[in-house]
């Protein structure tokens, strides 16, 4: 896994509630064997016409956009299906921030096992991040993880809260498996003591 | 909390499920079940790049739904590439010692409804599954929620997850239900009233009277569609109900372990005085025949409802989101619901595709005429069969209903089963979310027996006019 640290980039706005992940990410781009390559498909239905030319008025169409690396949205952002093609999606299209006042449960964990920093902010505060990401490619905000930090434009900081472990992982890159395995000791000890406690399990 | 004389019926399952919890507070759980459907290659995959094997085969169990075809059930899909993740599921499952419930055998059905009827869920255990609808399962009693491919790696790896401790929220419905109102309608009302994430970081446990009263199969309507208003848990207390569904079942405990785990059992409910983080109440008198109207399940309104006006909406962000969703929907403001003409139905899904759901339907369907093109597609091979058993299918087959074989079909839509786009489908799954069913489809969802009167009607109608 990837290591965030420090990002600076474009943020570019959908102020829009209920950001499912059927709207990441369709399912007809579910079936590919391999996670990368879904960058193409990212928000597939806003993005693309039928005949697959691009839709001129979405956000990551436009021009001051394209390399945007970070996503200032609305309430309940990745609600919907598990699946974790949604944070590949994002990777694989140059997302590894998204800002919002709240995010479903299952992506939000999923986004950490991929690299991606999800930051909730209160709603005053995303109404101005929203303002910032309006002004496109002058719109770029630095965000600092060790710090928990966004660094807006006119140099104005907000801060963020993140769980500690999670933090840890994701700055050093690490996955939990094999985190866990290290107390495979405990594992056992546990699994023995149930199957005799609780033999019907 | 957790140690308090006074505990819930969720902090009795975590507590026995942590193995350790670290400084930060969070916990090493064991999980007990743990569900593969063909979207697992991903996780099996990842195993296999780090060298690592399936810690607990036994305690896991693959079943094919998600690509299934529900026309060519015998092929597993007649379209090549959907035929690969199914194959993918059956290698993997086979090199790793897991019992597989695939293509052909009569065991095989979409995940959640398998789960309960051949006893692999059972009260007070922990059940995962990489799909957000494993709150299904916690209509049992037990512990289930979604997870996502990394997660289903750790699981598959290490037979345990670590998980921060969710806030736990009471929604009790107590009352009489009116005539006509069934287990979709309190959920998709509930929803409603609490919003797509009112129950976001929250374990839900469903109680009160109308609940209790509830079949086993509307608990899991129920529960199945928690993660709808942003809950990734649900469930409602085992009881006598939950034990007699239970018993004799494939995988149920037998013999002395069922005396012992029925003992388990009766001490698993919440004790009178245990606290919640949040509590909420609803009278079922209030709850109507409902579906939703736009491409959020908390866009939900009772059936003699009108389309809400974007102009009513003070938010900036919310209103723009309406007019989108009017837009996407082919709505416009202030058009009654039962106005709005359907162009095919869909019955089935982990939500509602089981027995009662069937028959609920057939009663609305038997000797009328389906206006529109309409599948029914049973939750299982079992279900299928006594369905067939009970005549429902040559019922279903005079009044215009193709019968079809089980799979997740059109709630996922990836599998062959779509609508069209610019289509409107009556639908009894779980999500309306745009292009959920197909790129540009537009999805109702509401209960079966109101799927199959819009079938008949061939616009949205309230099925008790009906009786």
């Amino acid at each position: 896994m990837n290591k965030f640290t420090k990002l600076r980039g474009v943020a570019a706005p959908l102020n829009m509630i209920n950001i499912d992940t059927d709207k990441l990410i369709p399912k007809q781009f579910l079936k590919t064997i391999k996670r990368t390559g879904l960058g193409k498909h990212l928000f597939n239905e806003m993005r693309f016409n039928e005949d697959g030319s691009e839709k001129q008025d979405f956000v990551l169409n436009k021009s001051a956009y394209r390399e945007a690396s970070i996503i200032v949205a609305g309430d309940n952002f990745g609600c919907g299906s598990s699946r974790e093609h949604a944070p590949w999606a994002l990777l694989d299209f140059g997302i590894k921030c998204v800002i919002s006042t709240s995010f479903a449960d299952i992506f939000y964990n999923n986004c950490f096992k991929n690299g991606i920093l999800p930051i909730v902010v209160n709603k005053q505060q995303l109404d101005q991040l929203m303002d910032d990401a309006e002004n496109g490619a002058n719109a770029v905000l630095d965000v600092d993880l060790e710090a928990q930090e966004i660094i807006r434009p006119s140099g104005e900081k907000v801060t963020f809260e993140i769980d500690e472990f999670r933090k840890h992982c994701l700055i050093n890159g690490l996955d939990d498996i094999g985190l866990t395995m290290e107390k495979e000791e405990n594992i056992d000890n546990f699994e023995k003591r149930r199957a005799a406690e609780q033999p019907w399990v | 909390m957790s140690y308090s004389e006074t505990r819930t019926l969720f902090e009795k399952i975590w507590s026995r499920h942590e193995i350790l919890t670290r400084d930060d507070g969070v916990s090493l759980l064991s999980i007990d079940r743990h569900l593969c459907h063909e979207g697992s290659f991903h996780a099996f995959d990842k195993l296999k790049m780090q060298n690592k094997t399936v810690r607990c085969p036994e305690l896991t169990v693959a079943i094919a739904d998600h690509y299934v075809s529900t026309s060519f059930p015998e092929k597993g899909n007649e379209v090549e590439a959907l035929k690969v993740p199914i194959k993918k599921l059956e290698i993997n499952s086979k090199d790793a010692g897991i019992r597989l419930y695939g293509v052909g055998s009569k065991e095989q059905g979409i995940v959640h409804v398998v789960g309960p009827e051949q006893g692999l869920t059972i009260p007070g255990i922990t059940l995962v599954c990489g799909d957000s609808h494993t709150a299904t399962h916690g209509a049992f009693g037990c512990l289930a929620f979604g997870i996502g491919a990394s997660e289903v790696a750790h699981v598959l790896a290490t037979q345990t997850l670590w998980q921060t401790k969710p806030k736990t929220m009471r929604i009790n419905i107590n009352g009489s239900l009116s005539d006509g109102v069934v287990a979709k309608d309190i959920i998709l009302h509930l929803i409603s009233v609490i919003g797509a994430n009112g129950a976001s970081g929250h374990m839900i446990e469903y109680a009160g009277s109308t609940i209790r009263n509830l079949s086993m199969e509307g608990r899991m309507t129920i529960c199945n569609m928690s993660i709808e208003a942003g809950g990734r848990a649900g469930m409602v207390e085992p009881d006598q109900k939950t034990f007699e569904y239970l018993k004799g079942r494939k995988h149920s405990p037998k013999l002395k372990d069922w005396d012992l785990a029925i003992k388990d059992w009766k001490t698993l409910a919440t004790e009178p005085g245990a606290i919640f983080d949040k509590e909420v109440t609803v009278d079922a008198g209030e709850i109507a025949p409902s579906l939703t109207w736009g491409n959020s399940p908390e866009e939900t309104l009772p059936v003699t409802g009108y389309i809400p006006s974007p102009e009513d909406e003070a938010d900036i962000s919310k209103r723009e989101t309406l007019e989108g969703t009017l837009e996407y929907m082919g709505l416009t403001p202030g058009q009654k619901l039962t106005d709005i003409a359907i162009d095919r139905v869909f019955i089935g899904s982990c939500t509602n595709s089981r027995i009662e759901d069937l028959r609920s339907a057939a009663r609305i369907a038997q000797g009328k005429k389906a206006l529109v093109p309409a599948i029914i597609v049973p939750g299982s091979t079992l279900i299928k069969k006594q369905a067939e058993a009970e005549g429902l299918d040559k019922l279903f087959m005079d009044a215009g209903f193709e019968w079809r074989s089980t799979g997740c079909s059109m709630c996922v839509g990836m599998n062959g089963d779509i609508t069209p786009p610019g289509e409107r489908c009556a639908s009894t799954s779980n999500r309306n979310f745009k292009g959920r069913q197909g790129p540009g489809s537009r999805t109702h969802l509401m209960s079966p027996a109101m799927a199959a009167a819009a079938a008949i009607t061939g616009r949205v109608t309230d099925a008790r006019d009906f009786s």
